[in-house]
């Protein structure tokens, strides 16, 4: 479910971005952070099992955003402006090791 | 050849009239800036392709962001201008750029930073579940890109941000759960004379809190927070009203902040002192009235030296460029310098007023359940943070982030560098300017592990 809701400017040119193998439709212009949380209710899993994040300060200080591309390019989704045909992890961050 | 090379850090207000004023005079300044256009995060521009007026965005002050916004364009092609890019250190005299993956030394004869500032953050439990966000946060998702962090928010904290945002979502048509005010009535109203230093500010914020009233808002005052409860999404935000009485009032959003604090890592880096100030229970960068700072031709400007708004930003920026330019032997008017300082003069008289009115509520940290995330980087709670206290006798903040790693994460204490050092004061029992401050280290923001460096 969406955390995000829209409230103006939506008369945008849709751009279709992959989250963990899903597509997602978004708009241009949004950033990385407002295309996935109009999506879905939260932006990534903690580090340290405390559950989901979101982002907090979307202001690039707290950097609680962080996703990574599909070839391991880490982005702060509240200041990376989305592109058409981006492919983003959001689980399962891809330098954890897995459990042996 | 003489030395001129000045660098700006920030694009907001007051890097806009620093530049400004540097260019009149024939200089040719670097301006760098994290974001990707102008305008910093009070005038932060939307998207080109959004066709919201500056009045939808900006209100009361639309007419002043649009005048930020011309002055930065009209010496855009006399500057040199580095959107989205970071100054990560500054090393004796060269400022240190990462734009994309590649880095930059910058050697520059004069510095003024104008760096902004940051929501200021208490924690409770809760405060990490997805759907809370910084006030300042809340703002941006709605002038930035159009959109609510919620369906349905509530704003919880204090500070002149907290009415106004409110208001804000409530305007564009948002549902506005509820504004808690951990502030009482009473704080408000013994603050009111030096409020009225600036009353054109005081009435502004009288009209969002009667706005609010008329769209049935409700707003509580005096609260004391329980907790944001919720498994994987927020649920309802769980307080004590200003009669004791325990209530929850159901969201899906929370808006969270308790006014800002200054962003002073850069100062830091380039050695500037430090003081407590007790109006902001911080350790800020000392600077004269023109914003020089105790190391040569380094300068603030705006909010990175201390919560003065906007308007004052403006004219720090102006001031701090004039000052540079006398140190750099470039003649200037005194007369613009006196104006300057003339028209600033009752800033702080107000900033005083809005603490008392909306004071940082510190008390908090010692009520703060040991289980209580302090640390969101690192998961740090302030349970750990007391243990370091009592158990390893961290004396100060440094110490204790050593042994417990709160700071020590991606914000490098950004959000949890004030409260954590209200929890290990608390702990030790000592004035909280005996914990000192956290020390600034480079790189300010993480930097990606492919990083080219210069040469």
């Amino acid at each position: 479910m969406a955390l995000f809701r829209r409230l103006a400017e939506t008369d945008r040119p849709p751009v279709r971005l992959e989250i963990d193998g899903v597509a997602m439709d978004a708009l241009a212009g949004d950033t990385l952070q407002v295309a996935i949380l109009t999506n879905a209710s939260s932006l990534r899993e903690s580090e340290f099992g405390d559950g989901m994040r979101a982002g907090f300060c979307l202001m690039a200080a707290c950097q609680d955003c962080w996703v990574w591309t599909t070839s391991g390019e880490r982005l702060r989704a509240c200041s990376t402006e989305v592109a058409d045909g981006m492919r983003i992890v959001t689980r399962g961050a891809p330098w954890r090791l897995e459990a042996s | 050849m003489a030395a001129r090379s000045v660098l700006i850090v920030g694009a907001g207000p007051a890097g806009t009239r620093a530049a400004e004023r540097l260019v009149a005079a024939g200089l040719r300044p670097v301006v760098v800036d994290e974001a990707a256009a102008n305008g910093g995060q009070i005038y932060r521009r939307q998207p080109p392709s959004f066709r919201r007026a500056a009045e939808a965005l900006y209100g009361f002050e639309a007419a002043k962001a649009r005048a930020v916004h011309a002055g930065f364009e009209a010496i855009r092609d006399r500057i040199d201008y580095r959107p989205q890019t970071l100054v990560w250190h500054l090393w004796e005299g060269e400022a240190h750029l990462l734009c994309g993956e590649q880095s930059e030394q910058l050697r520059y004869d004069a510095l003024i930073l104008a760096t902004g500032a940051t929501d200021r953050i208490m924690p409770l439990p809760g405060w990490t579940l997805p759907g809370v966000f910084s006030l300042g946060g809340a703002q941006i998702a709605l002038k930035a890109q159009a959109c609510a962090i919620g369906a349905r928010t509530v704003f919880f904290g204090s500070g002149p941000l907290l009415t106004l945002v409110a208001y804000q979502y409530a305007k564009a048509g948002a549902e506005v759960a509820a504004v808690l005010d951990t502030s009482p009535l009473a704080n408000v109203l013994r603050a009111m004379p030096l409020l009225a230093a600036r009353p054109g500010m005081l009435a502004k914020g009288l009209f969002y809190t009667a706005e609010l009233r008329r769209r049935g808002v409700r707003i509580v005052r005096g609260i004391t927070p329980i907790a944001i409860d919720g498994d994987d999404a927020v649920a309802s935000v769980h307080f004590r009203n200003g009669s004791g009485n325990e209530e929850k009032i159901a969201c899906d959003a929370v808006g969270l902040g308790y006014g800002l604090r200054s962003e002073t890592q850069l100062a830091d880096l380039a050695r500037c002192d430090f003081a407590f100030d007790e109006t902001a229970r911080q350790f800020l960068p000392v600077t004269d009235a023109d914003g020089r700072t105790s190391v040569p031709r380094v300068y603030l400007a705006g909010d990175g030296a201390r919560i003065l708004g906007a308007d004052a930003a403006e004219l720090a920026g102006r001031l701090a460029a004039c000052a540079a330019l006398g140190d750099l032997g470039i003649a200037v008017g005194e007369e613009e310098m006196a104006g300057l300082r003339r028209a600033l003069a009752p800033m702080d008289r107000f900033r005083r007023g809005l603490e008392g009115a909306f004071p940082w509520p510190a008390h908090f940290a010692a009520a703060l359940s040991d289980d209580a995330i302090v640390c969101r980087c690192e998961c740090i709670t302030a349970g750990e943070l007391r243990a370091v206290a009592r158990d390893k006798g961290a004396p100060e903040l440094n110490r204790a982030k050593a042994f417990s790693r709160l700071g020590m994460g991606r914000c490098q204490g950004r959000m949890c560098g004030l409260a954590g050092a209200e929890v290990l004061a608390d702990a030790l029992g000592v004035p909280l300017a005996e914990v000192g401050r956290l020390r600034g280290q480079g790189p300010v923001k993480p930097l990606p592990v492919t990083t080219v460096l210069a040469e």
